[in-house]
């Protein structure tokens, strides 16, 4: 008599997907490493320490899930809301009143938060550890880029409810760019870019325009941190990540005393 | 008034009441943890007794549901102590001093503070001080707001983080004077990463999904009225992981606030590998062993980021003046605004003159040389301190870090420190002088 689970086991199709026997031994607990294309990013073994909470608290791989939780989350959001002045508004308005699982924005903007937190822990538990020091400098600053890219994710998503909330945070914030040196219309040194005469640099060129695709926070602006939001920075993300996971690895693991 | 603060009280009651019965929860599981495991009678005694204060406090907290909402109050922050604060602790100047001091209390007495026992008195007041405030209506109406929720996360999750850090610091940097090595040699066997570590991620990625639904179950995302260009909020304010930029703005113009110095905050930390020569403390926690590198990274990130955001988020109000923790965000509360800048200060107060300026209808050229001379205090000192200093630093505090680190890299570090510098002394100087700018351009919009 075989149980069902060994009948499944034992099947053609069990077999084609699981090169081996379920990891319950050593020998198969070292193979199950290798083989399965999720786990390989691991290494097969690995020092005590380099796990204890109390040493890794387990930040980075809270912001990685987080950025899992992120995109999945998002992508269903995406089927149903419709980044145009007019849509906006009233489908997150819908997700908040009417909509079945509308509480996938909740999971979605919370998610976003604890993101931009736990990347911060991250950073300052590898500070804490000294675990930039060689041979791992490089891996720091992909991670700086990550936690910078973390911000402007979070900072495209903030406009898309398209409420008092967030226009006006992101007028605020994207006003900062009007004031860059030589590139902002009211930056120091802008005045001086004229071709005969001609300003090089106005309200409709400037650092802020190419920001925000237009003179103020509009439709243009919306359909351009939708588009960053959704595909370029979560792409861009996608790749450093993978970089800093693989050169987590090439570096010599998780860090630890010499 | 008394109907709309009745409504409020009975609204948090429910919450508050809960909130000291799960306080008085943790701390009896304490005490029996300290009895059973630690047999140590007099601290279990110490946690019963908090526990039993807080279950005295519980059905306070629970009053507004029963009915009788102003006896809440008992247990609220006195009026005394919240007057106190907000009319002689609500400022920047005693904000940042205050937290300044807190922390350099909290680093030179850290083998005290990082005592478990320590650690968790000041965490049971920290969360009743919190509790007890909450019954003030306006401190509720900021921490409450659906997105400074996670700030309020924050803040903790970070006095954790901070204080596990510093515990095992402080153990590490005991055994280096010993000659042992750091905890975090001693666990050198190796284990299996299945199922050992691939069990740890599934239980954490578990536990977030439970924390990620139940906070979206319990805490709806915050959605305002529809976006209109025409109606100005007050305040107006950026996301919260960037209101320390925004705070920085009360001391600098956008260009440097918003564009120059958080583009230094990331050169300047993706320069730190580069810069830090110092080989210990790779790997384990320490704080002896890289002093420098610990005081620079935490008076950067702690001090000039995080409690800047604090600052931001929870007590700056309409038109970004400083509103108290207890006090009514009221937009018509004035705060004199009359600093000026140095030229003023050389050329008009100083000399007795008027501020030269070039004749009507002047070229460019003529211009730019009156508005040098103008200025010309201002751009003196600005050279000083980035050409001047960072030699006069090589030979004097930082010798030997400039004979370490070599001409390029001891450079670069104190033009990054320098900058660093300008806001704590920008921050000075218009808390003494009520100086505005060290160089104040606005023809071509270059202030400093």
């Amino acid at each position: 008599m075989s149980s069902l689970g060994e009948v499944i086991r034992n099947s053609q199709i069990w077999k084609s997907i699981f090169r081996h026997p379920m990891p319950v031994d050593r020998r198969n607990r070292i193979v199950v490493m290798l083989t399965n294309f999720f786990l390989h990013l691991h290494p097969v073994s690995i020092k005590k320490q380099g796990i204890a909470l109390s040493y890794t608290w387990c930040m980075g791989g809270v912001t990685f899930f987080l950025f899992l939780v992120e995109a999945v989350t998002g992508v269903l959001l995406m089927f149903y809301y419709r980044p145009t002045l007019e849509w906006a508004y009233s489908d997150i308005l819908a997700l908040r009143d009417v909509t079945s699982l509308g509480i996938l924005r909740e999971i979605h903007r919370w998610g976003a938060h604890a993101m931009v937190i736990a990347v911060w822990l991250h950073m300052y538990r590898v500070f804490l550890t000294g675990s930039y020091k060689p041979p791992r400098e490089f891996n720091w600053v992909v991670g700086v880029v990550l936690l910078l890219l973390t911000l402007l994710l979070s900072f495209t998503g903030y406009l898309l409810p398209w409420d008092q909330l967030a226009i006006w945070a992101i007028t605020v914030g994207s006003n900062m760019a009007r004031a860059t040196p030589f590139l902002g219309s009211e930056g120091p040194g802008a005045q001086l870019l004229t071709v005969g005469g001609i300003d090089m640099i106005t309200m409709g060129s400037d650092a802020r325009y190419g920001l925000l695709g237009a003179r103020f926070v509009g439709e243009e602006t919306l359909n351009r941190f939708y588009i960053l939001h959704c595909i370029a920075i979560p792409l861009a993300v996608a790749l450093l990540l993978a970089i800093h996971f693989w050169r987590v690895r090439k570096d010599g693991g998780i860090s630890g005393p010499l | 008034m008394h109907g709309n603060e009745d409504q409020f009280l009975e609204g948090v009651s429910g919450f508050l009441g809960t909130y000291f019965l799960l306080l008085s929860i943790m701390n009896a599981i304490a005490a029996y943890y300290c009895w059973q495991r630690l047999k140590k009678n007099n601290l279990a005694g110490l946690w019963m007794g908090f526990a039993v204060l807080f279950l005295i406090m519980s059905p306070f907290g629970y009053a507004g549901v029963n009915g009788s909402p102003e006896t809440m109050k008992w247990i609220g922050v006195p009026s005394v102590i919240k007057d106190f604060i907000d009319l002689q602790l609500a400022n920047a100047v005693a904000y940042t001093l205050g937290t300044t001091l807190l922390l350099v209390v909290l680093y030179f007495g850290r083998r005290f503070f990082v005592k478990p026992v320590v650690a968790w008195i000041g965490l049971n007041l920290s969360l009743m001080v919190t509790g007890m405030s909450i019954i003030d209506m306006e401190f509720a109406a900021i921490v409450t707001k659906p997105d400074n929720v996670p700030i309020v996360a924050m803040v903790f999750l970070l006095g954790f983080f901070t204080w596990l850090a510093g515990y095992r610091a402080v153990q590490n940097d005991d055994r280096h004077e010993q000659g042992l090595e750091p905890l975090e040699a001693l666990d050198n066997e190796k284990v299996l990463v299945w199922p050992d570590l691939v069990y740890t991620e599934m239980i954490c990625m578990v536990a977030l999904t439970a924390i990620l639904i139940l906070w979206a179950i319990g805490l709806t995302a915050p959605l305002e009225e529809p976006a209109s260009s025409v109606k100005t909020p007050n305040p107006s304010k950026a996301p919260w992981y960037f209101l320390g930029l925004q705070e920085m703005l009360v001391y600098f113009d956008p260009w440097m606030a918003g564009v120059v110095l958080p583009s230094l905050v990331v050169v300047g930390l993706m320069a730190i590998p580069f810069l830090d020569y110092n080989k210990e403390g790779n790997g384990y926690y320490t704080i002896n062993q890289r002093k420098f590198a610990y005081i620079t990274f935490q008076l950067g990130f702690l001090e000039l980021w995080i409690t800047l955001i604090i600052l931001g988020t929870f007590l700056r109000g309409p038109n970004w003046n400083f509103f108290g923790p207890y006090e009514i965000w009221d937009p018509h509360k004035v705060e004199a605004l009359n600093s000026i800048s140095l030229s003023q200060y050389f050329w008009v107060k100083g000399l007795g003159v008027a501020l030269p300026s070039a004749p009507e209808g002047s070229d460019m050229l003529t211009q730019i040389g009156f508005i040098t001379y103008r200025e010309f205090p201002g751009i003196l000192l600005t050279l000083a301190y980035f050409i001047v200093l960072p030699p006069l630093m090589a030979v004097t505090v930082f010798k030997s870090f400039f004979v370490k680190m070599g001409f390029v890299r001891y450079m670069v570090m104190a033009n990054l420190l320098l900058f660093m510098a300008l806001l704590p002394l920008k921050m000075v100087l218009r808390w003494t002088l009520n100086l505005q700018y060290i160089i104040n351009v606005p023809e071509y919009f270059l202030n400093l």
